[in-house]
This record gives structure tokens, sequence and C-alpha cells, in this order.
């Protein structure tokens, strides 16, 4: 194995173009990490705070969308000292460029991390075409 | 909003020799602040981002840290600093094909100074959600204590 390195700070992303919020509050982009087998594509997103009954999954028209809220964790009686992050509404949306199995997707939320499994449909996976010699 | 800062390096004494540097330092953070909006926050540039708070019997310190199980993580108190260090693992898929990477691994480290004195025998802390908290009691000679006039 080699040596880990040490990670670098990122800070929280805000999200700017989006459409005006109903609620006041911070949006921020969570940082995901995609990656794609020949069956399914998988995404996992950092959204720590987010309990699984406030996190939304919506995919229509192929387009993906994330929305969580956070629970504030902080008690009623607590000041604030130093804030060198905030919290509020984890959003972002992907399209996918493959058609995704809608009945077969698979979300687990585990530590702030969620784990989206979308199987592409069947005749999206690539089959070998045996070429005959002439 | 001024939120009072004192962590900008770790290790920092603000009470004692630094307090005047500190105290330049945090206006011109104001004045880069009204220059690119608002948003903009000082931090000492070191994974995890922490919030500091208290109420009258303790300090909570708080990062974001998901992903992360509680074996993971080291936390280390002294009367006046918490230290938390780890490393946070993203195993690598086999047999995949990577579109974005975004979320990062590795080591990090991280001493946060308290401003007052807590006892590091009680310090407690709890990881939900991706969430830390280290909730660390003020010291006794540390709390406010209540005076009757008579």
């Amino acid at each position: 194995m080699s040596e880990s390195k040490e990670i670098k700070l990122k800070g929280k992303q805000e999200v700017t173009a989006q459409a005006e919020q109903t609620t006041p509050g911070v949006v921020f982009t969570p940082l995901v990490d995609i990656f794609e087998t020949e069956k399914t594509i998988t995404l996992l997103a950092d959204l720590p705070g987010v309990k699984a009954d406030r996190l939304n999954i919506d995919l229509r028209d192929n387009v993906i969308t994330i929305v969580g809220d956070i629970s504030p964790v902080e008690g009623k009686d607590e000041e604030d000292l130093v804030v060198e992050y905030e919290t509020g509404r984890y959003y972002r949306q992907f399209t996918l460029s493959e058609v995704v199995d809608q009945n077969k997707i698979d979300a687990k939320l585990a530590d702030g991390v969620l784990r989206l499994t979308l199987p592409k449909v069947e005749k999206a996976t690539p089959r070998k075409i045996a070429i005959k010699a002439a | 909003m001024i939120y009072r800062r004192f962590l900008g390096m770790p290790g920092w004494d603000f009470r004692s020799q630094y307090g005047e540097l500190e105290r330049v330092r945090r206006q011109m953070d104001r004045l880069f602040e009204g220059l690119a909006g608002q948003g903009q926050r000082t931090t000492a540039g070191v994974f995890p981002l922490v919030n500091l708070t208290e109420n009258k019997d303790s300090f909570f310190v708080r990062a974001e840290l998901p992903g992360m199980s509680s074996n993971e993580l080291e936390i280390q108190a002294t009367a006046n600093s918490v230290s938390i260090s780890g490393e946070r693992e993203i195993p690598a898929e086999q047999a995949a094909r990577y579109h974005r990477r975004e979320r990062e691994s590795g080591r990090f480290s991280r001493v946060v100074s308290l401003p007052q004195e807590i006892n590091p025998d009680q310090v407690e802390a709890g990881l939900v959600d991706g969430i830390l908290t280290v909730t660390l009691p003020k010291a006794e000679i540390a709390k406010p204590r209540q005076i009757s006039v008579k």
C-alpha cells in the first residue's frame, strides 16, 4: 500500500444557479462520486446531517434530482463561537446518459453517505457480438 | 453577523500574546468579506471544518465527516484543546469507470483551541449521520456563577 495522502480542504460549495427558493436558507452542492460498471451506474453522495426521511430522490425524463434537508443538531441554548461551515439543504441534479431501469433503483443512506445504484436496462448492457470469419 | 474567531491557526493562544494580532486579522476578514460578498468564512484551511458552540456547561465542537465510522476517528482532549484526527477511506470500486470523483479520502488531523478550560476526563463524542459532535464540559472554575446581590 502506498502512503495515504492528506485530505485537502475543499469547503462546502453553495448552489448558485437554481430556481428561487420559497424557504430561506443556504443550499449546498453535495460532493459525489459516480462510476459505471457494465450493468449499473452508482452514485455516492456526501450528505452529512441528512436523515433518510428527509431525503428525496426523484427521477424523471432521465434527470435525477437529489434533495436533502438537514435537521439541526445544535441545542437551543447553544451560542455560536466559531462558524467555519454552514448547514442547509443539499441539492444536485444529474442527467443520465443511459436508460435506467426505474423499478430497480436502490438507495441506501448510511453515516451521511447516499449510495444510489441505478441498474441499466437490459438493452443498454453491451452484448458481445461474435464476428464470423468470411 | 460577527463571529468570534480565534481558531485562525491551530494552537494559537488567542487570549494572551496574539490578542492584538487576532484583532487585526479579524478586521481584515471583515474587510475582505465586504469585498467578496457574504458567505466567505476564514478558516484554518485544515480539514475538517469545525463549528464551535457553547452553553453554560459545555463547549461543543462539530465537524462534518460523512462516511466515517467511530473506530476510524481519534479524539484527544487536554485542558484547553481538543484534537480530531483520523483517516477517511473510500474503497476503490473494482472494474468500474469513474465519471466523477469529488469525494476525498486520506488522513487528517486538526487541533482546536478552546477559549476556556475544560474537564478532559468527561469529554464525550458522538457520530450521527456523518456529523461528529464532541461535548467538552467546562471546568468548574470556568463556569459562570450566579451571584446574588444582597
